[in-house]
């Protein structure tokens, strides 16, 4: 009986192993079969968000690249016909926020007034933080129409313009710094538009 | 053991969470809302169901010094095709679930049960217990989620119904959870032993 249990080396090795392969290879057929949705439902929920914040828009858009705070953000020229600038969707990022990072889609228009906000991918505390959300609360609103060179973005408490959500001042101040990236990226693509 | 004794165990008398204190992380984290603890029960179920049924196949190949290895390779696998599945193809639930459906690897009632009962049974009982336990698992979450989502947000499964002024916020927060989840232990534990009471009693009359 104990020489039957202690199975050889050999075995453990190859049993482990063979089921390491079985496993592997299940694996791979299934990202192989959900990647082309995942790509897409991603994809999607960008294309929405970008439509959202340049609302009116329906034109050509053009993708860039620009590097800020040591992370690549992309962003998304809307060109007008005329070639003149629409409006600018920054795809932007906060590090501060209560779960570590959230990522926003804000949308500028030529001038630099924020049009709209919306969320892209963040973990916020359900019933707190998560009020960032439009669904949730009227939080992010009351960044439409503002103009960030005259609008302090920071929450009141810090001295600035912006009303935090209770009891979620962290959240609030990190929706507040990824907009404010999103505007020094957005001034950074409006001097290269125009030269 | 009856086979529809091994299905219903997990439902009441060895419910995972409620009796057995397995799988807390789930139970405490996503309950903040009932659509999330019918999404989590019903991906741990699954991932429950495919491993006790694999692990009592390989029971008698897998040697008995590298079982635990093998047994979380199998669950591993299981776990990263549903968290694929969520994904692509309910986006919105693996956005509220978020990390914790990687982490039902780590969830004790699965790597338990192969442990406990599929590498010792065979593969229909097993499949029954998988199926079993996490049903009852599911219906703890529930439980759990829905006193947690009336409380705290005042709605059901995203139905509002109660003014978010009345909220509870706490319910919603950790703490929240730890109260609930003690509670409904407590209650369970109560009519447990009031049921056994009065078998012990017929019993004893019976005599």
């Amino acid at each position: 009986m104990a020489q039957k249990k202690e199975a050889s080396l050999i075995k453990l090795v190859v049993v482990l192993t063979a089921i390491a392969l079985v496993a592997g290879l299940a694996l791979t057929g299934v990202y192989a079969l959900t990647k082309g949705p995942i790509e897409l439902s991603q994809k999607e929920k960008k294309d929405k968000a970008l439509h959202d914040v340049l609302p009116g828009f329906s034109g050509n858009i053009a993708d860039t690249v620009i590097s800020i705070d040591g992370e690549d953000v992309t962003v998304h020229k809307a060109i007008n016909a005329d070639g003149s600038l629409f409006g600018v969707g920054v795809e932007t990022f906060t590090k501060k926020a209560f779960a570590g990072r959230f990522d926003l889609m804000v949308g500028f228009d030529d001038d630099g007034v924020i049009l709209n906000t919306e969320v892209i991918k963040a973990g916020e505390t359900p019933g707190l933080g998560d009020k960032i959300n439009k669904s949730k609360s009227d939080f992010a609103k009351q960044f439409n129409g503002q103009d960030p060179a005259e609008y302090k973005l920071q929450v009141s408490k810090d001295g600035g313009d912006v009303d935090a959500i209770t009891a979620a001042t962290i959240s609030s101040r990190a929706y507040c710094d990824a907009v404010q990236r999103a505007y020094n990226v957005f001034k950074i693509v409006k001097e290269a538009h125009h030269e | 053991m009856s086979k529809v004794k091994i299905l219903t165990k997990g439902f009441f008398k060895e419910n995972p969470s409620l009796i057995l204190v397995l799988g807390m992380c789930p139970t405490l984290a996503v309950t903040t809302s009932v659509n999330n603890a019918i999404g989590m029960g019903a991906a741990t179920t699954f991932v429950l169901l495919m491993s006790n049924l694999i692990i009592s196949l390989l029971k008698n190949v897998i040697p008995d010094k590298v079982r635990i290895p093998c047994f979380i390779v199998i669950i591993a696998t299981f776990v990263s095709i549903v968290d694929l599945i969520i994904q692509g193809f309910v986006p919105a639930l693996s956005e509220s679930l978020g990390v914790f459906i990687p982490l039902i690897v780590v969830n004790c009632i699965v790597l338990g049960r192969a442990e406990a009962f599929a590498s010792k049974n065979g593969v229909i009982d097993s499949i029954l217990d998988g199926l079993g336990m996490g049903i009852g698992f599911t219906i703890s979450l529930i439980l759990v989620a829905a006193v947690r989502e009336i409380l705290g947000a005042g709605s059901f499964m995203g139905f509002q119904f109660i003014p978010s002024d009345y909220n509870i916020l706490i319910f919603v927060l950790a703490p929240g959870a730890f109260l609930v989840l003690g509670f409904i232990m407590a209650l369970m534990r109560h009519i447990i032993n009031r049921v056994t009471e009065k078998r012990k009693n017929k019993m004893c009359a019976a005599k």
